[in-house]
């Protein structure tokens, strides 16, 4: 097991390699001068080459790319060229809203649409399928702001029972956050339960069909027992898929959500760096979103063999 | 040979079905699935229930159990009564809470019957959770216990390990311990020794027998095999079409069937006498192996691995017109042989040379060209043609690819059709529309397309009802006569290779221990192997084409007629 987890771990390394490589391929590639962005249309070629000097732009490639790579070793992101603070610790600020809201929405979802998959499975064919399948085709067709501005009318204008935006961190209280999370929790939650409804369902419905979900029944076993023991256990390995990466995600798609609630997470600061040409937090961005994706990946291979004995390589 | 044919009339009836219907649910009007089935079964007795696929034996005992699937089928009509309960209007928490107590069920894949994430120890001790209020120390006791009565191994070990990690043997016998653990008093056993090897077989059947000495259970045994029919019933009931045909002791039913349909069963019923051995012709042989090694695995990424020998040093040659069967049990090598003369896998070292190439070592590109020489007929007819496609796409597909015209080819696949006893209109269709034996028909005719020098069938009868085995070994038959096609028969079921090889070759893990003439290994067998192989062939001492005894044939032939 532990060799397992090892083994896994140490394959995501060339992955993140070849991942910063691109990274910083893609910014020293692309047309533009960063140096001419950053001091403006007024720049005469003197300050350019100053300013090119300072960021070593000047160097070979090579040695930009081993200095780069050091500093980020050394979790050194660079410093941003519009607001002139350093990089990680604008990440580290605006990375707090946006996992805490991805949390919530995945245990929304998670928590609402493996019953509702595991049920519609169970009851395959009746009306109880049919309503669950039916929101879900709702929850992949209305598009994200259209759903978070009739919550935001319906429970924020009308009904006054939560703030309309705004974000508050759960140490200022886990009140304000949550009133404040809910919504953008459950707006970006209607397409993961959609998601994740259908996943289970159609795992479950095989996994149901299955001759030990048979011998459970003759022994005597209770349908709840043979729902949540038997089968849910033994159809895990793609919902589990679906949910990880649901989350990598989630918390790369936030951009519309964050916007539409006024939230001070990644999503917004990735629209800013891209609106500013501001490329070390685009790097950055590029570098989070991969290093995020591969570490969620990571977290679902390992916990496959948790529920499946079988898958132990 | 010895039957059981107990009389247990006095003793205490267990389950009565009476005019048992089930039809498809929702759907009276349609035609039934079971249709005015009665069955008696008394406290101690083994009532088999025999029929080919389809003849409703498995639905039968669903109902018993009370697990129809409610979406496709129901009870129409009837009575089944477990000692005085009327099952068919239970409630469905009375009847979980009958199932395990009283009555139980085993399956016939202990492949797939056990939930494959669970610990098969929890899967047991499952049922006193449900059904009783032991502590979980004494429930974990008795668990044990349980498993020492079906005589697992190192007991301690096994109850924490998972169903990946034990035999099938060994999966059947966790299947029993977790169905009699209560007790109960009618154990349903569905093809339970069916996946099974024929010495592994003999265990489960001994232990069955040995448990339902104990407690006295009695025994609803469904099966398709006529040789464990004979070993272990008191009483049979023949299935066909959903009505039960025939019901007699077994002896009865054995010596003096009624029914055609009954003689029609036990005629199909190989035997393991060898059909007489074709001349050998004077033309060089089409297939020769020499050294034929292959090691699975090796290599790793962390530390060198051993590797699996699945196949050490085997030679033979198959002359035209000849069959050579490979028999063996699951993991002796047999398929792996076949798989290295196809070249599905690549040998480790050796030499195969058919039709004058020596094919062991081509690359994929160079075999190409060799490929059309040598075909393969596998075992599972449902798997094994394409669902999408027609019958005719099928069938000229090889053809096409070897520079046959389409036209040609569609002539030839028409041809083929007539050949293998299918309309020629039939080509146009999908497999799913076909029967498990037509479909099998079909791979044949398949393979034929090719015109090989070599085909090779591997269980190509085994997934198929006897009866209709016989017509596919009368077909295979018939097709090396026709074209002096060079067969390679893999089975594991000697019955089948006596009947159609000329020359046996027995493997056991990896090796080959005896080779040849089938005459003499199936008479006169030299390794204790296959010595023992034979020992477990199931009913080999009854002769069921000719209702009688085989090894008091035929000097008694006129005292039991």
């Amino acid at each position: 097991m532990f060799l397992y987890i090892l083994k896994r771990v140490l394959a995501t390394i060339p992955v993140m390699v070849i991942v910063a490589i691109f990274v910083f391929l893609l910014l020293r590639l692309t047309p533009g001068d960063p140096a001419a962005i950053l001091a403006g249309d007024a720049a005469t070629p003197a300050q350019l080459e100053r300013i090119r000097d300072r960021l070593g732009l000047n160097d070979p490639l090579l040695t930009q790319f081993f200095t780069w790579m050091g500093q980020l070793l050394r979790g050194d992101l660079g410093v941003s060229l519009l607001s002139n603070t350093s990089v990680a610790g604008m990440l580290a600020d605006r990375l707090g809203p946006t996992i805490n809201i991805a949390l919530m929405t995945i245990v929304i979802s998670v928590a609402m649409a493996v019953p509702m998959g595991v049920i519609a499975a169970w009851r395959h064919r009746t009306w109880v399928d049919f309503l669950v399948m039916s929101f879900s085709v709702l929850g992949f067709s209305v598009p994200v702001f259209v759903i978070g501005y009739i919550l935001i009318q319906i429970f924020a204008i009308d009904l006054r029972w939560v703030p309309v935006q705004g974000y508050k961190s759960p140490a200022e209280g886990f009140g304000a956050f949550f009133s404040r999370a809910i919504l953008p929790s459950l707006t970006l939650a209607t397409i993961y339960i959609a998601l994740i409804a259908r996943m289970t369902r159609a795992s479950m419905l095989e996994v149901l069909g299955e001759d030990y979900i048979r011998t459970a029944r003759a022994k005597g076993v209770r349908e709840n027992v043979v729902l949540f023991r038997h089968a849910l256990r033994n159809a895990a390995v793609p919902i589990l898929t679906i949910i990880g990466t649901g989350f990598a995600l989630l918390i790369s798609g936030v951009v519309v959500t964050e916007s539409v609630f006024n939230i001070p997470g990644i999503g917004r600061l990735t629209v800013d760096a891209i609106l500013a040409r501001d490329y070390p937090v685009i790097q950055a961005m590029i570098l989070l979103t991969a290093g995020i994706y591969v570490f969620v990946n990571l977290l679902v291979d390992v916990s496959y063999s948790f529920f499946d004995p079988r898958i132990r390589y | 040979m010895e039957f059981k044919s107990r009389d247990f009339s006095a003793a205490k009836r267990i389950l009565k079905i009476r005019k048992l219907n089930v039809g498809l649910t929702g759907r009276p009007k349609a035609a039934p699935v079971l249709d005015g089935i009665d069955l008696d079964i008394r406290a101690g007795e083994t009532h088999c229930l025999v029929g080919e696929s389809g003849s409703g034996k498995s639905v039968t005992s669903l109902a018993a159990m009370g697990l129809l699937p409610p979406d496709a089928l129901e009870i129409q009509s009837g009575l089944i009564d477990l000692e005085g309960f009327d099952i068919t209007a239970a409630r469905p928490a009375q009847m979980r809470e009958l199932r395990a107590r009283r009555i139980a069920m085993i399956f016939q894949e202990p492949m797939t019957a056990l939930n494959p994430v669970l610990r098969v120890g929890e899967q047991i001790e499952e049922v006193l959770n449900m059904h009783t209020d032991l502590s979980t120390a004494d429930a974990k006791a008795r668990t044990i216990d349980m498993m020492e009565q079906v005589h697992l191994p190192d007991v301690q070990r096994i109850y924490s390990a998972f169903p990946h990690q034990l035999s099938g043997g060994q999966r059947q016998r966790i299947m029993i311990a977790m169905a009699l653990i209560l007790d109960p008093d009618l154990l349903i056993a569905d093809e339970p020794t069916t996946a099974l090897d024929v010495t592994t077989q003999l265990q489960i059947l001994k232990l069955i027998a040995e448990m339902q000495e104990r407690h006295g259970t009695a025994v609803l045994f469904i099966t398709h095999d006529m040789g464990v029919v004979a070993e272990i019933a008191d009483t049979v009931s023949v299935m066909q079409k959903g009505r039960i045909v025939e019901s007699a002791p077994i002896r009865d039913l054995l010596t003096h069937p009624k029914e055609d349909y009954t003689k029609k069963l036990l005629k199909a019923v190989p035997n393991l006498a060898p059909r007489p051995s074709r001349g050998v012709s004077a033309k060089s042989d089409v297939i020769t192996v020499a050294g034929l090694d292959m090691t699975y695995g090796g290599g790793g990424f962390f530390r060198k691995s051993e590797g699996v020998k699945a196949a050490r040093d085997v030679n033979f040659t198959i002359a035209p017109g000849r069959t050579l069967g490979i028999v063996g049990e699951s993991g002796s090598g047999k398929s792996t042989v076949a798989r290295c003369i196809m070249r599905l896998i690549d040998p480790t070292a050796g030499k195969v040379t058919v039709a004058g190439t020596e094919i062991a070592q081509l690359s994929r590109r160079q075999l190409q060209p060799h490929r059309k020489h040598f075909q393969i007929v596998f075992q599972d007819p449902y798997r094994s043609l394409n669902p999408r496609w027609t019958v005719a796409r099928s069938l000229c597909e090889g053809p096409i690819n070897f520079g046959t015209p389409r036209d040609a080819a569609m002539d030839h696949a028409a041809e083929l059709m007539e050949l293998v006893d299918l309309p020629r209109d039939a080509l146009d269709r999908y497999p799913h529309q076909f029967s498990g034996g037509q479909r099998q028909r079909i791979a044949i005719a398949r393979a034929v397309a090719m015109k090989p020098d070599l085909l090779v069938a591997d269980e190509a009868v085994s997934a198929l009802d006897v009866s209709v085995q016989a017509q596919v070994l009368d077909l295979l038959d018939d097709i090396q006569e026709k074209f002096g096609v060079a067969m390679l028969f893999i089975t594991h079921d000697l019955r089948v290779a006596a009947q159609i090889c000329d020359e046996v070759l027995v493997m056991q893990k990896g090796l080959v221990v005896e080779h040849g003439p089938a005459g003499g290994v199936l008479s006169n067998p030299t390794h204790e192997y296959t010595r023992n192989l034979i020992e477990a062939a199931p009913g080999r001492r009854w002769d069921f084409a000719n209702f009688r005894a085989l090894d008091s044939a035929p000097a008694n032939q006129g005292a039991t007629a």
